[in-house]
């Protein structure tokens, strides 16, 4: 019994030292406005997502109605050229796109993350190899290239357009995160590790990870709003998944089945504006999230 | 005469920058022992390569700026017999903090701000075998109360910033002692203090280099902390040891004129002496490229011969050496 007790009081002394530290990061954060903003219609949109089922009036893949009603009470966004209730495609919509963003996302970053240490840690030619290449992923064109990986390895799944979104996405990542870990080499106490015989990975996951996370985070966010764009720029190119509806395949059939001039020659706005709103609003939330998080971990923004 | 076994003998270390293709050398020609149980003195100017010497014995020379130039090590590096400099780095990486250990200059900036000091002071024997949380625990409370920090117990998981300055180099002391070295190196350890702090670091230096058993290289250019710590001084000068000898040679007869200049610009406590004189000229900025003694360009008894030819270290008495041509004639 002696023998688990240190143990447990010290996942707990972790667990208390992470719930101030989340106390302070809230506390600054609660003073920001945008970043507020931004959080509540992130929080909107996750909650839409997560109770999608229950939300949502009809099935979005199933006809509902005649083609192309104008909305109504009964459709509150009218319906598709297939008579689909657009209203509960896009709430399901939302799921599929948070996932691809935030998915791609935690991918782009932990790409970049893992090249930009391993570059910034090992230096020499290792460097130099890493730089060359992430520098030839960067200059190639992301769309096209995006659009070439998904028509090459798989135009019906989401999980490929995930892959793709990260494979195109991680340079910037991998640069910064690179940079960052060159200067936490740099200082004292790593070397001061290295003096007592510290390792390399000891002093990757003990001094530059833990430093360089903070900085991670914030992109992170930043990634998920390009990872979103992403998504609805290809499935609106019609390289989506057809099994799940995002707010880009929406735009999408909402382009090729003739929503612009469905409304008596006129455009079904009902079908193109609020998709779009929807990618505009999900983007700027994110973009407050991410203005907030960076000031809070670089002062220097702060005095703006 | 010094007792004891020779722990450490560094043989014509030369360091230097490889930068562009071209040599940048940064130390030249030195070479130091360090006996068993004694504190040995490396004394210089700001920029005379003290540190490198102390950083390329421990093999944490680092690539430095954006341009990351590498160091090139020549010479030997003798800890009891075996040369570090050809020792795998794994090797060398088992060495460091068990046998030889550093205690750095700034406490502060060399504690990570994010870690807590408790896990920090057992990083070294964490690094070096798989040891029990709670072993390891009791071990750094222990060590961390040798250094007589005080409530080491409760403030275990404190943060680096609560910490005065005194205080972090008492923890990075424990850290450093907490392998059991042989050797430590200790790179001007109270220079960033202030001095009421500085009287305490170095009792408590004295105190622990008893108690442990070490051996010490002690950085600094402070002749007081040298005066009163060391046993045997190597007195350094643009990346060169110019006179070397024990700390009663060194400070009653200096016979280079460096560190006769040296002595007559520091104020001492035992003397009539009011004025203080100062050195000409400006001090050398590394790479060093002299012809020549080293310092004849602020030398007063310079003569034809000290600017083309390199005087080298001979006993001019018994158990001091000296690097001057001139170093018979007076």
């Amino acid at each position: 019994m002696t023998e688990k007790k240190p143990a447990v009081s010290r996942t707990r002394m972790r667990l208390d030292q992470l719930i101030k530290g989340a106390r302070e990061f809230a506390a600054i954060y609660r003073s920001s406005t945008p970043g507020l903003v931004g959080l509540a219609i992130l929080m909107f949109l996750v909650l839409t997502a997560v109770f999608a089922p229950y939300i949502s009036p009809y099935d979005p893949y199933t006809r509902v109605d005649r083609p192309l009603r104008p909305p109504s009470d009964k459709y509150l966004l009218g319906t598709n050229d297939i008579g689909q209730d657009i209203f509960s495609e896009l709430i399901y919509g939302t799921r599929v796109s948070l996932t691809i963003g935030f998915l791609a996302a935690i991918f782009t970053v932990v790409i970049g993350t893992l090249v930009g240490v391993v570059s910034g840690f090992m230096g020499g030619s290792v460097d130099e190899v890493l730089m060359r290449f992430t520098d030839v992923i960067m200059i190639l064109p992301s769309i096209p290239l995006l659009i070439l990986l998904m028509a090459i390895f798989g135009r019906q799944s989401y999980l490929i357009m995930i892959l793709a979104i990260s494979i195109t996405g991680w340079t910037g990542t991998a640069r910064m995160v690179r940079s960052s870990t060159m200067s936490i080499e740099e200082r004292t106490y790593v070397e001061a590790s290295k003096a007592i015989g510290a390792g390399e990975g000891h002093i990757i996951l003990k001094h530059v990870l833990p430093n360089v996370s903070p900085l991670i985070i914030a992109t992170m966010i930043y990634q998920v709003a390009g990872a979103m764009m992403s998504e609805a720029g290809l499935s609106f190119l019609g390289l989506g998944d057809p099994g799940h509806k995002s707010w880009g395949m929406v735009l999408h059939y909402a382009q090729t089945s003739g929503g612009w001039y469905a409304n008596q020659g006129y455009p079904a706005w009902w079908w193109i504006i609020p998709p779009g709103l929807l990618i505009a609003f999900t983007v700027a939330s994110l973009v407050l999230i991410g203005q907030t998080m960076e000031e809070i971990i670089n002062p220097r923004l702060r005095m703006r | 005469m010094r007792v004891g076994k020779e722990l450490l003998r560094v043989k014509d270390l030369k360091v230097s920058l490889i930068d562009g293709g071209g040599y940048k050398t940064i130390i030249d020609d030195v070479s130091l022992s360090i006996h068993e149980g004694e504190t040995v003195g490396l004394i210089g100017p700001t920029g005379s390569g003290k540190t490198v010497t102390a950083k390329a014995i421990l093999g944490v020379l680092q690539p430095i700026g954006a341009a990351r130039p590498q160091w090139s090590i020549e010479g030997e590096v003798l800890y009891r017999g075996r040369d570090l400099l050809k020792i795998s780095g794994e090797e060398f990486r088992r060495l460091r903090g068990d046998e030889v250990s550093m205690i750095f200059q700034k406490p502060a900036g060399s504690l990570n701000p994010i870690l807590e000091v408790g896990e920090q002071t057992g990083e070294p024997v964490d690094a070096h075998e798989e040891i029990e949380r709670r072993r390891l625990r009791e071990m750094v409370i222990d060590h961390l109360g040798r250094v007589e920090l005080p409530d080491a117990g409760r403030r275990f998981r404190w943060f680096p910033h609560q910490f005065s300055g005194g205080e972090a180099q008492r923890i990075m002391i424990a850290s450093a002692l907490i392998c059991n070295p042989s050797l430590v190196v200790a790179d001007e350890p109270t220079s960033d203090l202030d001095v009421t702090v500085q009287r305490q670091v170095l009792e408590l230096l004295k105190r622990v280099k008893g108690e442990f058993g070490l051996s010490m290289l002690l950085i600094t250019h402070d002749l007081g902390v040298i005066a009163e710590m060391s046993d045997y001084v190597y007195v350094m000068y643009a990346g060169r040891i110019i006179e070397h000898g024990d700390v009663y040679g060194i400070f009653e007869d200096p016979t280079h004129p460096f560190t006769r200049g040296l002595l007559r610009s520091t104020p001492r406590i035992d003397s009539d002496r009011f004025e203080l004189i100062d050195m000409p000229g400006e001090l050398p900025q590394p790479p060093y490229d002299i012809p020549g003694c080293v310092f004849h360009p602020r030398c007063s008894q310079v003569t034809d011969a000290c600017r083309e030819k390199k005087p080298v270290l001979t006993e001019c008495r018994p158990g001091h050496h000296v690097a001057c041509l001139r170093a018979g004639e007076t």
